[in-house]
């Protein structure tokens, strides 16, 4: 499994397409929590696929001002058409092209299968990684682990 | 490895004794195909074990891509709050192709229950919190799709085929050590 960066890296900035003419940067959302989770592929078999779910679990996320982005070396018409079938409302950002970049940057990066690792970044408001977690790839992590670090975000705040 | 966060309560649906040597805890849609295949697995389980395992089911409704799954769910608390949970659990497992306000209507009615009332209940979303507050329980435990299992408190990381689940069953007590 890979190494990911952990809790009080700073955490590298991106600038990645989310929709075919629409990129997003890390910068731009400076300020509020932002929840990166990177993910292998769309369209994974389950009910409540990690995506899917975490689409459900959004106003719980939301009620902390945090921002989720999904991360994966698909494509932005593959990430369209996947967010279309599944509802979903938060953005999806194609590590595509150089493939898998971010991932890597982020130690997120399988090389020998070419895709994400299921990895979870949540990262504070001036852009340190807060808190990050790896799960082993074929156990969808769920959104408890995200929950109890947005919960404990404010206590750290204080010094 | 994540955990139930809310305990099993007597706010619960409950089969089975509460302080069974082994509790198996369901999050699960009434719409999701994967519960529907789960449904007669954890009736197996509860035959094979007896009473020495307790079921508890809570809601996970995936609304965004099941329509009819938050509505069922409160069916099926509208029938509990009536004392018939899980004959209305089991019968929208049992119908669950069909899915609709008319079959809402026709199952109360197969249970004696007042189709008005129930009319009444989804009008004014009556359940509906209680239904929200398994879905946040279930977010906070690490429910990660549907159906999620937990035994003895523990979330069950394999398939849930009942080989899978019934080995979960028999390793809990030394897990929960």
């Amino acid at each position: 499994m890979s190494n990911i960066l952990s809790a009080g890296s700073p955490a590298p900035d991106f600038s990645l397409h989310v929709t075919p003419d629409q990129r997003l940067s890390l910068n731009e959302l400076r300020g509020k929590p932002v929840i990166l989770a990177f993910y292998p592929a769309d369209w994974s078999p389950v009910c409540g696929d990690q995506m899917a779910l975490y689409n459900e679990i959004l106003p719980e996320f939301q009620k902390f001002g945090a921002i989720l982005v999904g991360v994966s070396v698909d494509g932005v018409w593959c990430h369209e058409a996947f967010a279309k079938d599944r509802h979903l409302q938060f953005p999806l950002a194609a590590d595509f092209e150089p493939k898998g970049e971010v991932a890597r940057a982020y130690g997120a990066y399988r090389s020998e299968v070419g895709v994400c690792e299921r990895a979870l970044f949540l990262i504070d408001q001036k852009g340190v990684i807060d808190w990050s977690y790896l799960s082993p790839i074929a156990i969808n992590p769920g959104a408890d682990g995200i929950l109890e670090a947005l919960e404990n975000l404010p206590k750290k705040e204080k010094p | 490895m994540s955990k139930l966060s809310i305990a099993v309560n007597e706010d619960d649906h409950i089969q089975g004794n509460p302080t069974a040597e082994y509790s198996l805890v369901e999050y699960g849609d009434y719409e999701c195909p994967y519960c529907g295949a789960a449904y007669p697995i954890v009736k197996r389980l509860q035959k094979h074990f007896g009473k020495r395992l307790s079921f508890v089911f809570r809601n996970f409704p995936l609304a965004q891509i099941h329509p009819w799954a938050e509505p069922a769910a409160e069916v099926a608390e509208f029938a509990g709050a009536h004392g018939k949970f899980w004959e209305m659990h089991d019968l929208l497992f049992e119908n669950q192709l069909g899915l609709d306000e008319a079959l809402f209507m026709n199952l109360a009615n197969d249970l004696d229950l007042s189709t008005s009332q129930l009319q009444t209940a989804i009008a004014n979303h009556t359940y509906r919190a209680r239904v929200l507050a398994d879905f946040a329980g279930g977010a906070r435990s690490g429910v990660n799709g549907t159906p999620t299992f937990f035994v003895n408190g523990w979330r069950h990381n394999g398939s849930f085929d009942f080989d899978s689940l019934s080995e979960s069953i028999q390793l809990a007590r030394s897990l929960s050590r």
